[in-house]
């Protein structure tokens, strides 16, 4: 076989897969939004940002993402450096960790609701230490930021496992003299974390958020268990246009939308910690 | 002033004894060597020293302060690794700055010594770039000036020059000594290469199995060594060994001579002798050549005495042939001798 069209039968599969998959179901999607009887059009997208939901709904995503992902990178990284100190009992505490990530996140939002509804296990246990009389309606819409509170809650036990899943590995791959020479040069624990484990572990801190964002950015199943309708978020009403409104161009537009605020967030995400020239291992 | 005093020192991983009750004296601005094949213990020494290892027990006292309980940052000291260590998400500049921002000196005070330490090991245009973009030795230069910077009453070095190919190594060899007799330091240097031990060191301390067998000068260590091992392990060629049996007279039998022994010892001795220390004249061991090998300045002939390896080093104007018979004259004053069941060395 000619090996200079061996390379491209190799990347073939791999590539049909993605044109039928993802490319031809993302034009599909994008003449969907920019298209009325054949020709090219804003109105679709007219249509959504002149909706009264729009706003509240872009907004409480984004403000979703920018509270979940912080907390969750904080949260994972100190997980990570629990796990990476431990020896023998390191995996059990990972797999226990890692339980989580195993649920859909429509089961995730499922088992927090049976803790914050009404007949939930946070009301049980409050009435049965006689702290409240009566079981407290939680998640009613007079109470948005605690349905807000709840999904965060929901997040963070759900999704916080596979940022540390890949801190864990990035952990894994910083040569231990560099913690031995810092050490001998002065730092303790604290500046070690942050003048050698934080630096070298700017790769990893890369991909995780790119990728928890990016989920973050299409959070529904978790919101519509906890909130239904009353906290709006940009895949929900993507799913409300598309099947309960029956406007598929609108729908159409809202995906776009995630898909802008997503590539926003990864373009920033890779200059903020890009590496420089030379300063790999 | 930071003289280094190691007491008892022992270190056992599990029920693996890496070190045997050491106890050592390194004299202040001593450039000592621990010298040992691997697996002896040098690199683990040097490591409770530094206090990245802790040890089972025994004391280690830096400048007149027990140290073995404090973290290596509260010990005065520096140290170049192997893998030099040097950052790879920090400019040369902030690597050679570590230790000087962790202690919290001012910019001025700090930028001073990054430039006097970077232009000392020849890397001051370097100060921008990125480890990734250094060569090796060119990191080396990095990991020493670090060290430097520090101005520590003790660096320690473990294998500094281990991944330097052969020409940089000796050319670094000479550029550290020089460095770090102007410095000031005590050095504690661990090797296994015994050419770069004898070269950089005022003391070798050589390293068996959790044991110093010996800590002497150089020359000391080569022309008397304390024990067999030390003989065997220093020297290239190293000494060549025959049994020697107590004849009536009070002189020793060595493969068919009678050479002048120790008038104390056991019956049972062991006849040293390094390789270079062999002339051909009458009435010597006799040898038979094997291998000849011819290095310019010297012959190394590899021979066989009562079937024995034996290797002299000869002139190279001698005609040799394998399968000749050579008679070795050892020189009386170079003769050693060995216990053959301590392996001590018998005066």
């Amino acid at each position: 076989m000619n090996s200079k069209t061996l390379p491209y039968l190799l990347l073939a599969p791999a590539t049909i897969f993605l044109v039928v998959f993802f490319l031809w179901p993302f034009l599909q999607i994008a003449w969907l939004a920019f298209s009325t009887d054949g020709g090219f059009t804003m109105q679709h997208f007219q249509t959504m940002a002149s909706n009264w939901k729009f706003w509240p709904t872009f907004w409480n995503t984004v403000i979703l993402a920018a509270v979940v992902v912080p907390l969750q990178l904080v949260m994972a990284l100190a997980m990570a450096q629990v796990v990476a100190k431990l020896k023998s009992t390191r995996n059990t505490v990972l797999y226990i960790f890692t339980i989580p990530l195993g649920l859909s996140d429509l089961a995730a939002g499922i088992i927090w609701l049976a803790i914050f509804e009404q007949s939930g296990f946070l009301n049980s246990m409050l009435v049965g230490l006689g702290i409240v009389e009566k079981p407290i309606l939680f998640l009613g819409y007079q109470n948005l930021w605690v349905i807000f509170i709840a999904v965060i809650l929901a997040e963070l036990w759900r999704a916080t496992a596979i940022v540390m899943v890949i801190l864990v590995s990035g952990m894994g791959l910083i040569p231990k003299e560099y913690y031995e020479a810092a050490e001998v040069f002065g730092a303790g624990p604290w500046k070690r974390f942050v003048k050698v484990t934080l630096p070298m572990l700017r790769p990893s801190i890369q991909t995780a958020l790119i990728l928890r964002t990016i989920a973050a950015f299409e959070v529904f199943a978790v919101v519509v268990a906890l909130g239904g309708t009353t906290l709006p978020v940009l895949v929900g009403e993507t799913f409300n246009w598309q099947f309960a409104l029956n406007d598929r161009n609108v729908a159409a537009a809202f995906a776009l939308v995630i898909l802008a605020i997503s590539i926003a967030a990864t373009l920033v995400f890779l200059r903020v910690l890009r590496t420089p020239k030379g300063a790999t291992l | 002033m930071a003289e280094i005093l190691i007491k008892g020192v022992a270190k056992s991983f599990g029920s693996f004894t890496a070190l045997h009750s050491i106890d050592l004296t390194i004299a202040d601005q001593e450039f000592m060597v621990l010298l040992g094949a691997s697996g002896c213990g040098k690199t683990t020494l040097l490591r409770i020293i530094a206090g990245l290892e802790s040890p089972t027990q025994g004391e280690v006292w830096i400048g007149g302060k027990r140290v073995d309980q404090l973290p290596p940052r509260e010990r005065g000291i520096a140290m170049v690794f192997q893998n030099y260590a040097v950052f790879p998400h920090l400019t040369v500049y902030e690597n050679i700055a570590f230790g000087l921002r962790m202690k919290k000196l001012p910019q001025a005070e700090v930028d001073t010594r990054v430039k006097r330490t970077a232009e000392l090991m020849h890397i001051e245009q370097l100060l921008k770039r990125y480890s990734g973009q250094l060569s090796g030795g060119q990191r080396q230069r990095v990991a020493v000036a670090r060290a430097l910077a520090m101005e520590p009453d003790v660096i320690l070095m473990d294998e500094p020059l281990s991944n330097l190919d052969a020409l940089l190594r000796l050319e670094m060899r000479a550029e550290l000594k020089g460095v770090l007799a102007n410095s000031k330091t005590t050095t504690i240097y661990v090797t296994h290469d015994q050419v770069e031990a004898m070269s950089l060191a005022d003391r070798i301390s050589v390293m068996n199995g959790g044991h110093i067998v010996q800590a002497a000068s150089p020359v000391e260590v080569y022309r008397n060594p304390a024990a067999r091992f030390v003989g065997s392990f220093i020297g290239n060629p190293p000494m060549n060994f025959l049994p020697a049996t107590r004849n009536g007279d009070g002189r020793y039998h060595v493969a068919g001579i009678a050479l002048d022994g120790p008038s104390q010892g056991g019956a049972k001795l062991e006849f040293a002798i390094r390789p270079e220390d062999l002339t051909i004249a009458a009435g010597g061991l006799k040898a038979t050549a094997r291998v000849i090998e011819p290095l310019g300045a010297h012959t190394l002939v590899t021979s066989e005495v009562d079937g024995k390896l034996f290797r002299a080093v000869l002139d190279s104007d001698l005609k040799v042939a394998p399968g000749d018979e050579l008679s070795l004259v050892p020189k009386p004053d170079r003769v050693r001798w060995f216990d053959l069941e301590t392996s001590k060395a018998v005066n």
